[in-house]
């Protein structure tokens, strides 16, 4: 009992609507769509899942006391398990920060530029080389600060002046300044 | 399968028949390293490298699932799980890690050679351009696996590699930082890096052994390559890969399994590095930090970049390194030659020494401590590197003048490749002694 048409389509050389789209060809269309879309769906969990967790993020800020630190010292602290330098720059430092020209800089950035204002002593930056991410010396009592008296990355001799600014070596940026605030006159908040 | 004399499988136990009746497996494996399986009857022992990957592949699996019975995926008991509990209170985990961390060094030994060995003898080359790129990518999920590996025990090694390692993504602007985070679900390695890393090790050497069985499959359509680069012509050219070539595997793979001992037993750390004994200390950088010993050619080209040029220094370093590895994917259509085997391409022949040459020297720039000659001496190994894929190999298949092939496998088996090589006429030179003939 089937009609002309449909024993056409089931031959396969049905052309059906005006637009030359066949019913078939759409619902083909339309379930291997919908099919995508819901594979993408379910990959979703599977990325997101590898991003940092809550615990992680939950660790995300950290409160250091700096009233211990005397003028050209410093001290590393932990913030999202990455070391961070907390240092008290010395007035010599700061001059020798601020009689670099820009133009020597391969990432141009100040010492005001890299402090809080009316802070210009405490140099808060991330211990993490920006070239692959080692923990430069300079912190600590006695380490080797470089010829640039900041900091020097033992890994591939990146080398950082006391405003924690490149000079010379592989690293591309100078040391990451985290976001902090001081909450009182000698604690700091970093995250 | 490849060839029409090929031997077809006949079950000698009614079992066997029975089984190949329902499920053809034995048929697919006599096919493919039984009797069923011609092989050019003149493979050298250069030949035999591929076997022992495989052979070492089956180590590291088997070791592993051992070790992976009393690791310790956390960051609290990894270390103390592998160098107290296996290192000391385990029956045998000792021998166990120790066959393990050098299990991984020789499968990539054996590896490099096989490698090496497909370069000078032009397998690369059609037909057999999906052999040569599946073994790529084997080799990169052996980089990947060996990598996050050397991660587990929770080393200062272990804990600046990975900081190192992922910080490489850090380099590409923009989406680097995010995806590196992402990789490590944190800001450093910690837990999270160190679980992903502990499930992806295990699993990628189950995936290699997937590539490999495509590796073969796609080797054994054209059949195995040879010395000469001929084509195998007849019946005559080959042998059954069993018992000849599992005969000749068995004993080569015997010695090196010697070796093998030798240094697993008497120097089971040479490889290896002291501050990995160091428990992993995320605040304190070790002074010079090495990856092992199978990556230093890469570190090499990855620190020979020290000048910004239009893109920063880090991100050069990082693209030259992924790039030294992806252009051997193009090197079926780099090199033009439609000669195979270096034996007769005495041009080609010298400059793949040199190219080996140059490997062992960025090797040992990208294993020892930096300073400024090893700089320039790694910039100059490195740029001679891409001089050779880039410059050198494409120049030399189109001016070079090949040396004479021999008309089949058969006859440089019987005469000598050296007497085929020299013009026809002349003298026939002593075996060997093809340069002097030229």
């Amino acid at each position: 009992m089937a009609t002309k048409a449909q024993s056409a389509e089931r031959s396969g050389t049905a052309v059906a609507g005006s637009d030359g789209v066949r019913r078939r060809d759409f619902l083909n269309v339309a379930a291997v769509s919908f099919a995508g879309v819901g594979t993408l769906a379910a990959l979703a969990p599977l990325i997101v899942q590898m991003s940092p967790s809550a615990d992680v993020l939950a660790l995300a800020s950290t409160e250091v006391d700096i009233s211990k630190i005397q003028p050209g010292q410093g001290i590393k602290v932990s913030w999202r398990k990455q070391p961070v330098f907390v240092r008290n720059l010395t007035p010599k430092e700061i001059a020798e920060a601020n009689a670099v020209p820009l133009s020597d800089l391969r990432d141009k950035q100040t010492l005001a530029e890299r402090t809080k204002p009316g802070r210009a002593n405490w140099l808060i930056t991330l211990g993490v080389c920006t070239h692959l991410g080692c923990v430069p010396l300079g912190i600590g009592e006695g380490e080797n600060r470089g010829p640039y008296g900041g900091y020097f990355c033992p890994c591939h001799g990146s080398m950082y002046d006391t405003a924690g600014r490149i000079r010379q070596g592989p690293a591309p940026l100078n040391l990451q300044v985290p976001d902090y605030k001081f909450t009182s006159a000698t604690t700091v908040e970093i995250g | 399968m490849s060839f029409s004399w090929a031997r077809p499988y006949e079950p000698k136990h009614p079992a066997m028949r029975w089984i190949d009746e329902r499920l053809p497996l034995p048929r697919l494996v006599y096919g493919a390293i039984g009797g069923g399986y011609p092989v050019p009857r003149n493979l050298n022992y250069w030949w035999n490298f591929g076997v022992l990957a495989g052979i070492f592949l089956t180590i590291q699996i088997v070791t592993g699932i051992v070790l992976a019975m009393h690791f310790t995926a956390s960051t609290d008991g990894a270390f103390n799980s592998v160098n107290q509990m296996l290192m000391r209170d385990v029956n045998a985990g000792w021998l166990l890690r120790y066959a393990h961390m050098n299990g991984a060094s020789f499968f990539f030994l054996v590896t490099y050679i096989h490698i090496f060995r497909g370069l000078y003898y032009g397998s690369y080359k059609a037909p057999r351009e999906l052999v040569w790129m599946l073994g790529l990518v084997i080799y990169l999920l052996m980089m990947a696996t060996g990598f996050m590996g050397y991660v587990l025990p929770w080393g200062q090694m272990s804990y600046w590699g990975a900081q190192v390692i992922t910080g490489f993504f850090s380099a590409f602007p923009l989406v680097g930082e995010p995806i590196r985070i992402w990789l490590l679900g944190g800001y450093a390695p910690d837990q999270a890096a160190l679980t992903r890393f502990f499930s992806l090790h295990y699993l990628l050497p189950f995936v290699i052994a997937a590539v490999v069985i495509l590796h073969i499959w796609a080797l054994h359509i054209p059949g195995s390559s040879n010395p000469t680069g001929v084509d195998v012509k007849d019946e005559k050219d080959t042998l059954p890969f069993h018992p000849f070539y599992t005969a000749k595997d068995g004993w080569f793979a015997g010695a090196v399994l010697l070796f093998y001992a030798l240094v697993t037993y008497f120097a089971p750390d040479y490889l290896g590095h002291p501050d990995n004994y160091i428990p992993a200390n995320p605040l304190a950088t070790p002074a010079h930090i090495v990856p092992e010993w199978y990556f230093w050619p890469f570190y090499a080209i990855l620190r020979s970049f020290t000048v910004d040029f239009i893109l920063p220094a880090k991100l050069w370093g990082v693209l030259a390194m992924f790039f030294s590895i992806l252009l051997l994917f193009f090197l079926s259509w780099i090199d033009k030659s439609p000669v195979r085997s270096g034996s007769y391409r005495p041009v080609f022949k010298r400059f793949f020494w040199l190219l080996v040459i140059d490997v062992i020297i960025l090797g040992y720039i990208g294993g020892a401590p930096i300073n400024a000659w090893r700089v320039a001496v790694g910039q100059i190994a490195a740029a001679y590197y891409f001089l050779h894929f880039l410059v050198i190999l494409p120049l030399v298949s189109a001016f070079e003048t090949p040396l004479p092939l021999p008309n089949s496998i058969t006859e440089s088996v019987l005469h000598g490749e050296a007497a085929e090589a020299a013009p026809a006429g002349q003298k026939r030179p002593r075996r060997g002694s093809v340069a002097t003939a030229g």
